[in-house]
């Protein structure tokens, strides 16, 4: 590599010879010892040797020319640099090396001018070698100085461009913005916080964030505002009112950060405002929305049923009452007269709860169609509630006025009142509910309330209902028989089949805790059956063994039983399954089934009567009698209800009354054909009498209790 | 990348790199800093010759294996005898890429050198994806042929860093006949006084000291086949004059190692 050898500088080739050349070399040689290490160059050995020829050769030729110039030393000083032989030791060891060699190295030490030359170009090669260090150290101090100087402007426009971006972003954002110091004195505000707030910056930087406090402010954004304060939180993020300048409010989301400085101790702090307004009235509003009736804009029942829960907040010992209102037969005001009046009509039944029962800690809502409620909060026993159900329906009795309508309209109101603990929401609404039921039922246009007892009975009741299909199943039902007593000479002429319930939790039940039951679940039918064909395999056992003596079986018929299509066939089926002649079987049913019937029964009871089966009428003279119908019917005999005993049950004293129309029944079914046995006999004097006045049997105690049949086959 | 301070108050390790290589790109500051520690370890001016004269030597190696692209990370100010005054002379086709953190390097870098096949690029090389994604780097460097990665006189000033990921990243990022070349100063030679160099270091610039053992080293090259001789001090590794060697190559002063991309 010659790379640092220049090879155009001009050569006086006269002047060197074999020993001059060998002279220059041995000299270069020397050179490249005495300054390598004096100076970093980034050179071989090799390289620098061949570097030191060159200027060697520059030196020789400038000495020993005829006309002696100094300017080859001089440019050997400036390519010494050039080079980087920068290091003062490397001066100071050519010069001395020039002095002390160079003479010699060429064979030319004895001669005076040449000595001389040597000194001058020591000092011409020193005054380049100065001259060019100088200019190269002034030229890399000022280049490495602008490098410095550029990469600091650099920066700081750098700087500057991303402060300016902070700058232009806290201004031109669209969220409220402001930096106060940390006593809370207000430093800077963007536009968007002046614009919210409704105050201009000037005035806002006199302020104090405390004076910014809203009397509606949660206590938790100015105790998170003070442990901000005190550097124990670093931000928090709030919903805060601010009122503005003109005394609107603005509703924000606030975000406040302490910003510390290199310390960690708090600088400043930051607040960040969103405006949400419009996000908050509109949650209000379908807050609004969500919690009232649309129609009477009374609260609904979400808000009815949030308030029920809160209540149950109270203080052990707090009562509470609900007042549970239907209106009485609001479906015919709407199916008559049309949905717009009705609606109508509730709007102003709404106004009226409203009026006749607003106050504190009353809430009336509306359930849903014309069911309202109204809450009492912190009653004062049952007394305060049916006050409030009297002024309710008070408030109802003028008729209200729609449309040229005069329409009456009253309510049925279910009260419930107690103390929160041991109730919950569920319990108070269910009761109110069931009570509700129980005003109606009793009657319409009335309030009742709560009767824990009444409630177990109809649960009880309900439970006997339900049960009551699995219990015909598991044959929980047998049936007891009580004879029909000839009076004449107390033959067992029939006896009647009494079902009864052996409940594996209640025990014996009677047929009046179920019969009633089954007729409005409608079970009753299996269960008639069910004791038709018991009553007719018992009578068939009773045929076999008695034969002519055998009585015949009295079954009641219930009303629903007797209007059921498949009774006929039912009962043909029963008596061909056990062969037993028809009449052997009485069917019993009450006036009331039989009268007030239609063609279709009555058609049925007919079908029996002509296949022999006897046909009596139960607890005859309770019920409206015709008695002119009487001789129409298909029936065999007339059975006298128990409460006509009464009075015939002394053996004197007897009520007159009673006696004598005992026999004008007796006499009255005589005429028409018809037996008659009377019920509820218990004494032998009542026996006697009915025996004078003609009656054909009796049953009742006097003659036997109903009971299993081998207790009362003894009496055949 | 964090923004470094540009204060000319502060020394700067290429500053004071330039003085002990008898340059003039350097202020009072950096020269009163240089002496106190030259005083301290009179061999360091010496030390940063035989920097730049391994430099010189592994250079000239990895253009003979056909490397004629270099990524110099840590460059220091490009003065005489830097990389890419070596490239140029080696072979003037060459392309050489210098990343530093110090912005003046960049800016003097800027200034000095020719662009067409020289780039400077301000940067941490302990970011070893946004070096290598720099638009400089890919105007200049073609990662499919092979790339000279020159870690010369840097990793003593770097720490607190997973070294050995940073430097499998640029070598996964290299193609297959790439070269390593690596230096590192070291206390296993008993430099007693590097302690002391480095409390002054640490006391009068934010620069922080990490001296390394062979083995250390070692684990930076994993993934390289060694060239000839291996990991060893900087004066041993192929010294072709009188001048590359330290006066007490024995004491390792530096570990210096050439490794290859298989």
């Amino acid at each position: 590599m010659t790379g640092w050898t220049r090879q155009d500088i001009p050569r006086a080739r006269s002047a060197v010879t074999e020993p001059v050349a060998a002279g220059m070399e041995a000299f270069a040689q020397s050179w490249a010892s005495a300054i390598i290490g004096t100076s970093y160059v980034p050179m071989t050995k090799a390289e620098v040797v061949e570097h030191l020829r060159g200027l060697t050769e520059l030196l020789v030729e400038a000495l020993l020319a005829d006309t002696f110039r100094t300017s080859a030393a001089h440019e050997v000083g400036i390519r010494l640099v050039e080079a980087h032989f920068t290091g003062t030791e490397t001066l100071d060891r050519t010069v001395q090396l020039m002095g002390d060699e160079l003479l010699s190295e060429l064979g030319r030490d004895g001669e005076p001018h040449l000595r001389s030359r040597i000194a001058a170009l020591q000092g011409s090669l020193s005054a380049g070698y100065a001259q060019s260090l100088r200019e190269r150290t002034l030229d890399e101090q000022e280049a490495i100085r602008e490098a410095v100087l550029d990469a600091r402007d650099h920066a700081e426009a750098a700087l500057r461009a991303s402060e300016a971006r902070f700058r232009a972003v806290f201004a031109e954002a669209a969220i409220g913005m402001g930096i106060s110091d940390t006593d809370g004195n207000i430093l800077e505000v963007n536009q968007s916080l002046q614009d919210m707030l409704g105050y201009p910056a000037s005035e806002l930087r006199q302020r104090n964030l405390r004076s910014l406090m809203h009397p509606a402010d949660a206590e938790s954004v100015w105790g998170y505002y003070e442990q901000l304060l005190h550097g124990e939180r670093d931000h928090f993020r709030v919903e805060k009112r601010f009122n503005r300048r003109d005394g609107q409010a603005v509703w924000t989301h606030l975000t406040i950060s302490l910003v510390r400085d290199d310390d960690g101790q708090p600088a400043y702090q930051v607040a960040m405002v969103e405006d949400v307004t419009d996000r908050h009235l509109l949650q209000n509003r379908l807050r609004y929305q969500a919690l009232h009736d649309p129609l009477t804009t009374l609260p609904n029942r979400a808000l009815f049923l949030e308030r029920l829960s809160k209540a149950f907040d109270g203080a052990a010992g707090t009562r509470i009452g609900l007042c549970y209102l239907d209106l009485d037969g609001f479906k015919v005001i709407n199916d008559s007269l049309g949905h717009d009046i009705g609606d109508q009509l509730l709007v102003a039944v709404a106004n009226r709860l409203d009026e006749s029962v607003a106050g504190d800690g009353r809430l009336v809502a509306r359930m849903g169609g014309d069911e309202f409620v109204i809450l009492i909060e912190g009653s004062t026993g049952t007394q305060s509630i049916v006050d409030i159900a009297d002024r309710v329906l008070d408030s109802l009795t003028a008729p209200v006025r729609i449309d040229g309508h005069e329409l009456s309209v009253s309510a049925s109101i279910g009260l419930v009142e107690r103390e929160i603990n041991g109730t919950t929401s569920a319990d108070l609404m269910r009761d109110s509910d069931i009570t509700l039921y129980w005003a109606k039922a009793d009657g319409k246009s009335r309030w009742a309330l709560y009767d824990p007892e009444r409630n177990a009975r109809e649960v009880a009741r309900f439970t006997l209902s339900a049960t009551m299909p699995a219990a015909l199943e598991r044959d929980e039902f047998y049936v007891d028989y009580q004879p029909l007593v000839r009076l004449e000479d107390s033959k067992v002429l029939g006896v009647e089949a009494l079902v009864r319930w052996q409940h594996p939790e209640f025990g014996r039940l009677a047929p009046d805790r179920f019969i009633e039951l089954a007729e409005e679940t409608g079970l009753i039918v299996p269960l008639g059956r069910w004791v038709l064909r018991s009553a007719c395999q018992q009578a068939r056992r009773w045929m076999d063994e008695f034969g002519d003596a055998t009585p015949f079986v009295s079954v009641n018929l219930a009303v629903r039983q007797s209007r059921d299509p498949a009774l006929v066939n039912d009962v043909k089926s029963i008596l061909e399954e056990f062969a037993l002649p028809p009449h052997l079987l009485q069917l019993e049913l009450t006036e009331s089934a039989i009268m007030g019937t239609a063609d279709e029964p009555l058609e049925a009871l007919r079908q029996l009567s002509g296949m022999g089966v006897r046909i009596a009428i139960d607890d005859f003279g309770t019920g409206y009698s015709n008695l002119a119908y009487l001789k129409h019917l298909p029936v065999h005999e007339l059975k006298i209800a128990g409460s006509f005993m009464e009075g015939m049950r002394a053996a004197d004293g007897a009520d007159p009354v009673d006696s004598k129309i005992v026999s004008t029944l007796v006499s009255l079914a005589h005429a028409l054909g018809l037996t008659v046995t009377a019920e509820g006999v218990e004494t032998p004097s009542q026996a006697e009498r009915l025996r004078k006045i003609g009656c054909d049997a009796g049953q009742g105690w006097l003659f036997a209790r109903p009971g299993p049949p081998h207790q009362i086959e003894v009496l055949f | 990348m964090e923004r470094p301070e540009i204060d000319l108050r502060s020394a700067s390790v290429a500053r004071i790199f330039d003085y002990y290589l008898g340059g003039a790109h350097n202020f009072a500051v950096d020269r009163v800093l240089a002496d106190a520690a030259a005083k301290l370890m009179p061999e360091l001016p010496r030390m940063m010759q035989l920097h730049r004269r391994f430099l010189a030597r592994a250079m000239r190696y990895l253009v003979e294996q056909g490397v004629t692209q270099f990524l110099d990370l840590g460059s220091g100010l490009p003065t005489a005898g830097g990389s890419a005054e070596l490239a140029r002379r080696l072979d003037p086709s060459s392309r050489v890429v210098l990343v530093d953190n110090d912005p003046a390097v960049i800016a003097h870098g800027t200034h000095m050198l020719d662009s067409a096949n020289t780039a400077v690029v301000l940067g941490d090389i302990c970011e070893p994806d946004l070096v290598l994604g720099h638009p400089e780097t890919r105007r200049l460097l073609d990662f499919d042929q092979p790339v000279g990665l020159l870690l010369v006189g840097v990793l003593d000033f770097v720490g607190d860093v997973a070294l050995p990921q940073v430097i499998a990243r640029y070598r996964d990022a290299a193609a297959p006949g790439s070269h390593i070349v690596l230096t590192n100063f070291s206390v296993e030679g008993g430099l007693e006084d590097y302690q002391r160099t480095e409390q002054l270091y640490r006391d009068n610039t934010t620069i922080d000291f990490h001296p390394r053992s062979a083995a250390e080293v070692t684990e930076l090259l994993a993934g390289f086949d060694l060239a000839e001789p291996g990991v060893v001090d900087i004066s041993l590794w192929r010294p072709e004059a009188v001048e590359d060697l330290d006066e007490h190559p024995e004491r390792s002063a530096a570990y210096v190692a050439v490794g290859r991309k298989p």
